[in-house]
């Protein structure tokens, strides 16, 4: 098997911050508009899902996500700031993150 | 895609053209297009002005607001409040208190108890919802049925409203700029203040900028400049995506250009030594209101152990309060309340968990991890806690979205407390952490001084929101905005439009692309950031004293000599991101000179010297301002209420009729 490996002079920290679905981005880059810090620039390829150049700079505002017209876009956590809660009734604990997590939650906010 | 990444560097997206030269002309340049600003440029365009705003990200959604508002606070005119403006201000300045501590700022207090509410009703106009429209909480205590108004905290008194619908609050006032006309300059880093003749101390009569994508150089004249670029933050410590970016409460954008800029302009600062630690840390924080906890957005959550054994909520006199609508009226012959325990005095404290929580956590009485017990709260508290509160909160929205993606069921789930060593259990924001702090990055922090017009001591410069100094929070930069965008327009009628000084201009343009002429042998943006926080941390954290305060102060300049001079960038977004450093390092300095001039220490300003471990002498009862005059530090000193003193009128009422230009 071919393995590709590679390195990146000064790597920024890897976390992911946002993950964007190459399916339901159109390449609008309403996401890179209204970021305030540039932590997205345009694809060079047009059409294509912006990329994260600096997700290290991530304030985590979540304009990108609230902003994404086809909601291709999520923030995404990092491990050390996921949370946890516990279901009163049962006892269960589940997390952000887990591997087989709960159905969701689908009720609108106010 | 990854192949196209790593197998070479990518080549910087946007046209580049370094010095370039733009040049705009208004009636009102509004640097900084946040909460203050958007207001400041609607309200000075109401008024027939020319205006431009000019921000370092997109105004559509910038500034420390711009990703929400849960709380519109002293909306003291509002038809349900009990308590009027003029009442609100006696009691605060009675025990010292002006809006959240000692050493305020009675102005911006007294103005924004009077226009809130009004500013509130421009917001509703603009098309946020603001209250029950969908009458959601028909019958809930903190709703009002007549006017469909929600209310927070203190449900008899009525002057703190929930903002149905502040989630999108930016993206209504930025649509209702272009429908006024307002010329909006995204992705422009405000780098200088211009000054007639070039002179330091001179009339402001524009300023420069730098396009943070192209690192093309903008010049902008006008005839009257609204600096409303928020309180400088992130020169304590260095925050990252991992390392508590979610945590920070301010826009990391704020990296105090406004100080700076107003600074080398010769303006006058006040404060700038204040110290108290922001309780949004940043260290190694959780995403802000994404932990269980008790406090803002969370107010008056049940909390419970890991046995399920709730934390008594008490009143301000300690007696515990048996039920959950306790908590939200004031106690026994108080009038009304402000806000837990932790801001005013005790006259106006109000519920909060029990104040020793950290003593019987080590005792063992409570057991952690705590939880936030929402289904233990009514439903209208449970669905207004985080159906209302949190999708609308800045940067909270995505809570809402992920938690509930992630199956969280507020009906039915307890979201847990962090686990954190007892003692940091007294203050119940829960997700900062602990470790190192943001010393003096607190609210109500150090800024611009300023006078009855809102105007700075610089002539055509006026201030608005957490650029003031001693201002904060969403409402109060809304109406500082407000308020000073209409006395900036008013202005701007009675001057004639300035020349540029061309050598102010050019001294600018070397200042602003000297990092482009620095090789690659040099440090990054990064490092250099980094080493800024760890000085800022070492000499002027949380004990100060002479030989460590001027030991700062050396440090600072050999690194402006050495390594800040020899910073490689690669764009303009790291050229950017290298001034913001020299920036963070003008304000670093102004700190520490303003620490050396109050030689006492200060319980209210949560400022200790060792040298001088008197507690709030008297004699120093008093407002230290700082400026330069001719590249000189000058030192200046003036009374706590000095806006109650001549030049001004006795009372809040009087100034605020002569001044408030409505």
């Amino acid at each position: 098997m071919d393995y590709k490996a590679y390195m990146v002079p000064n790597p920024m920290t890897p976390g992911q911050v946002v993950s964007i679905d190459p399916e339901l981005c159109t390449g609008c880059n309403t996401c890179v508009e209204v970021c305030r810090l540039d932590v997205m620039v345009p694809n060079p390829e047009k059409g294509k899902p912006p990329i994260a150049i600096y997700p290290d700079e991530c304030w985590f505002c979540g304009c990108c996500a609230s902003d994404c017209p086809t909601k291709a876009l999520k923030i995404e956590y990092p491990l050390n700031q996921r949370v946890g809660w516990k279901r009163k009734d049962t006892g269960e604990y589940f997390r952000i993150g887990m591997k087989n997590p709960p159905p969701p939650n689908t009720r609108p906010p106010v | 895609m990854v192949e196209a990444i790593y197998n070479r560097a990518m080549k910087w997206p946007y046209p580049v053209n370094y010095g370039k030269e733009n040049e705009v002309e208004a009636d009102v340049l509004v640097v900084g297009g946040g909460i203050a600003g958007c207001h400041a440029a609607i309200n000075a365009a109401r008024k027939g002005a020319k205006v431009v705003v000019v921000d370092k990200g997109a105004v559509v959604r910038s500034g420390s607001g711009g990703a929400g508002v849960d709380h519109w606070h002293l909306a003291c005119t509002n038809p349900c409040s009990k308590v009027t403006p003029e009442e609100m201000i006696e009691v605060m300045k009675a025990f010292g208190d002006y809006d959240y501590g000692e050493f305020g700022n009675g102005m911006a207090c007294y103005i924004l108890c009077k226009e809130s509410y009004d500013t509130l009703l421009d917001i509703e106009k603009m098309g946020v919802k603001v209250r029950d429209v969908d009458d959601e909480f028909k019958g809930a205590p903190f709703r009002d049925e007549k006017t469909k108004l929600m209310f927070a905290y203190d449900y008899v008194n009525n002057y703190c409203i929930r903002v149905n619908g502040g989630a999108d609050i930016k993206v209504a006032m930025y649509n209702e700029c272009q429908r006024l006309g307002v010329k909006i300059y995204d992705r422009i880093m405000a780098t200088s203040l211009l000054t007639e003749g070039g002179k330091q101390g001179a009339r402001v009569i524009g300023a420069t900028g730098l396009n943070v994508r192209t690192g093309e150089f903008y010049i902008f004249r006008s005839k009257a400049t609204v600096l409303s670029a928020g309180q400088p933050s992130g020169l304590w410590i260095f925050s990252t995506e991992l390392k508590g970016g979610a945590a920070l409460f301010m826009d990391p954008n704020n990296s105090g250009e406004g100080t700076a800029m107003a600074w080398r302009a010769g303006a006058e600062l006040a404060l700038m030594e204040r110290g108290g630690a922001g309780y949004t840390s940043g260290g190694f924080g959780y995403p802000q209101y994404g932990v269980g906890n008790a406090h803002n957005t969370w107010y008056a959550c049940k909390i419970v152990d890991a046995n399920g054994k709730e934390i008594p909520w008490v009143d301000r006199d300690g007696k515990i309060l048996k039920t959950v609508e306790e908590r939200y009226l004031p106690a026994p012959g108080q009038k009304y309340f402000y806000y837990g325990r932790y801001s005013g005095s005790p006259e106006v404290w109000g519920p909060s968990l029990i104040p020793d929580l950290p003593e019987r956590i080590m005792k063992g009485e409570y057991v952690l991890p705590l939880y936030a017990d929402l289904p233990g709260m009514p439903d209208y508290e449970r669905r207004a806690i985080w159906g209302l509160m949190i999708p609308h909160e800045g940067k909270c929205r995505i809570i809402y979205d992920n938690y509930q993606r992630a199956g969280f069921d507020p009906d039915k789930d307890m979201l847990q407390v962090i686990v954190m060593p007892p003692d940091k259990y007294t203050y119940a924001a829960w997700w900062a952490a602990f470790g190192a702090r943001q010393w003096r990055e607190r609210v109500h922090g150090g800024g611009l001084l300023f006078d009855w017009d809102l105007k700075a001591s610089l002539d055509g410069l006026y201030v608005a929101g957490c650029q003031a100094y001693c201002c904060a929070d969403h409402a109060s930069s809304a109406v500082t905005g407000r308020y000073a965008g209409r006395k900036a327009a008013r202005y701007s009628q009675t001057v004639k439009k300035s020349v540029i000084d061309r050598q102010q201009v050019d001294a600018e343009k070397t200042r602003v692309y000297s990092p482009l002429q620095q090789g690659e042998g040099g440090i990054g943006w990064k490092e250099l950031r980094g080493g800024l926080a760890r000085i800022m941390q070492d000499y002027v954290g949380e004990y100060l004293n002479e030989e460590t305060l001027k030991m700062g102060l050396t440090w600072l300049n050999s690194i402006k000599e050495s390594e800040a001079s020899s910073v490689y960038v690669r764009n303009p977004h790291e050229l950017a991101r290298t001034l913001e450093c020299l920036t963070r390092i003008t304000v670093g300095e102004i700190t520490m000179q303003a620490s050396l001039a109050r030689k006492a220490s200060s319980r209210e300003l949560s400022f200790n010297r060792l040298d001088y471990p008197e507690v709030d002498p008297p004699e120093w009862n008093k407002l230290l301002t700082i400026k330069l005059d001719n590249g000189n530090i000058k030192l200046g000193e003036l009374p706590n209420d000095y806006w109650l003193k001549p030049p001004y009128a006795p009372t809040y009422e009087e100034n605020y009729r002569k001044h408030n230009g409505l």
